[in-house]
């Protein structure tokens, strides 16, 4: 099938077969390889991009439901000069450790941030609920989230 | 995953007309079920009918006493309406139960309600508030919608449209979920509707329920009091590695009183 979507501002049309995953169109046409496949069974969220505005897991989006839509992964909201805030708030908080988690993770927390009004300890950890951190680093993820929502 | 045709029809028509040409057809919603469940080949439709596409399948309109949700409005617009927070809460907060944020962001309500998973929060509502599953053939009443374990009374083919649901005097939705699916192992809501209790019970049993001993004993009156040494019955109830059928029907019973302490 032909689809065509915008992906970090650019807009891409694709032949691609109907039984593609967004997460592989990303990954694997685009070479955007920042976005990750952990588990491929939409649990642990490290295949997070946000899909017209909001935080999806791409391993359960198909190509034709992605047809049309605005596509940003971790490539599109920073530059290694200029971090996007929740970047620069995993970068001084020490939020990650082995960093596979890491794209989703901060995907995940802008989506959290731009769309919660008031954020705490308890509401971060449950906004990240469908993210996991093999390495158990949430203590630092979920400070450096509540840094870049004070920050917002 | 395996190749599969998709279908994008513009109206509930057209998406109609394309199951009864295919050979093994699925509706598609938001995905966050069928689509992994597809990957481990428990599903392997030919034909995926996308409902994405068909125009006025979603949104939330409340008239009356009634508050509709199109089929295809997602669990974090149910969670984040301003008309669904002020008119019943109880269902706000449910959405907002439901899986975790980015399977909110996708999953649809009338996904949910068709595919009748035993742990699905949203069928405990549509028992609980008595509410009307329009579909492109009828309306059918909630209480008769869930059959059995992935059962609902839908033919084949048909497909759900809007769900209206009756505003409550208060209800109040609690959960025990598995930790990491967030599924409910059990959850009740517990609704006060035209002076009457009203108890739907979903993770209990192989589908969602009314528990009718506890509406009878709060039909006495909205007290905890009334509910001790109320007798939930485990026959036909779930077992599994996370609960047991006489675990899960001890936890019927603590859920409502936790759901009675919040109305």
């Amino acid at each position: 099938m032909q689809i065509t979507l915008s992906v970090n501002g650019r807009s891409h049309t694709l032949d691609v077969p109907e039984n593609t995953l967004l997460v592989d169109i990303i990954r694997e046409r685009l070479r955007l390889t920042g976005t990750h496949v952990g588990c491929d069974t939409s649990q642990c969220g490290a295949c997070t991009v946000h899909m017209d505005g909001r935080a999806v897991k791409s391993c359960t989006v198909l190509a034709g439901q992605a047809d049309g839509a605005s596509i940003t992964t971790i490539e599109g909201i920073g530059t290694v000069d200029a971090l996007h805030p929740m970047q620069a708030a995993f970068r001084e908080c020490h939020a990650l450790q082995c960093g596979f988690c890491t794209p989703g993770m901060i995907m995940t927390a802008i989506d959290l941030v731009e769309n919660t009004s008031q954020l705490d300890g308890s509401t971060v950890r449950e906004g990240l609920k469908g993210n996991l951190c093999r390495c158990t680093g949430y203590h630092n993820i979920v400070k450096a989230v509540l840094s870049a929502a004070d920050k917002a | 995953m395996y190749r599969f045709r998709h279908h994008r029809p513009a109206t509930v028509d057209e998406a109609a007309r394309i199951f009864s040409d295919c050979e093994d057809p699925a509706y598609l919603g938001g995905g966050m079920t069928l689509i992994p469940t597809m990957k481990q080949r428990l599903a392997a439709p030919t034909d995926l009918i996308d409902l994405g596409r068909v125009d006025g399948l979603s949104g939330i309109r409340v008239s009356g006493e009634e508050i509709r949700i199109g089929a295809f409005t997602r669990h974090a617009d149910v969670a984040a309406s301003r008309e669904v927070i002020h008119a019943i809460p109880a269902l706000a907060s449910l959405a907002r139960q439901i899986g975790d944020m980015q399977v909110r962001n996708r999953g649809t309500i009338g996904g949910s309600v068709a595919n009748s998973d035993p742990a699905a929060d949203y069928p405990a509502a549509v028992v609980a508030l008595g509410a009307t599953v329009h579909t492109n053939r009828r309306r059918i009443a909630g209480d008769d919608f869930f059959k059995d374990l992935f059962e609902t009374a839908l033919e084949p083919g048909e497909i759900i449209t809007a769900i209206d649901f009756p505003i409550p005097a208060r209800a109040a939705y609690r959960k025990f979920p598995q930790p990491a699916s967030r599924y409910a192992i059990v959850g009740v809501m517990v609704a006060e509707l035209g002076g009457k209790a009203r108890v739907g019970v979903t993770g209990a049993g192989p589908c969602a329920f009314r528990a009718t001993a506890l509406e009878e004993a709060l039909n006495r009156g909205f007290d905890a009091a009334h509910l001790e040494g109320v007798e939930i019955p485990d026959a036909g109830f779930n077992t599994d590695m996370h609960a047991s059928a006489e675990y899960r029907a001890h936890l019927v019973g603590v859920m409502a009183g936790q759901a009675l302490a919040a109305l």
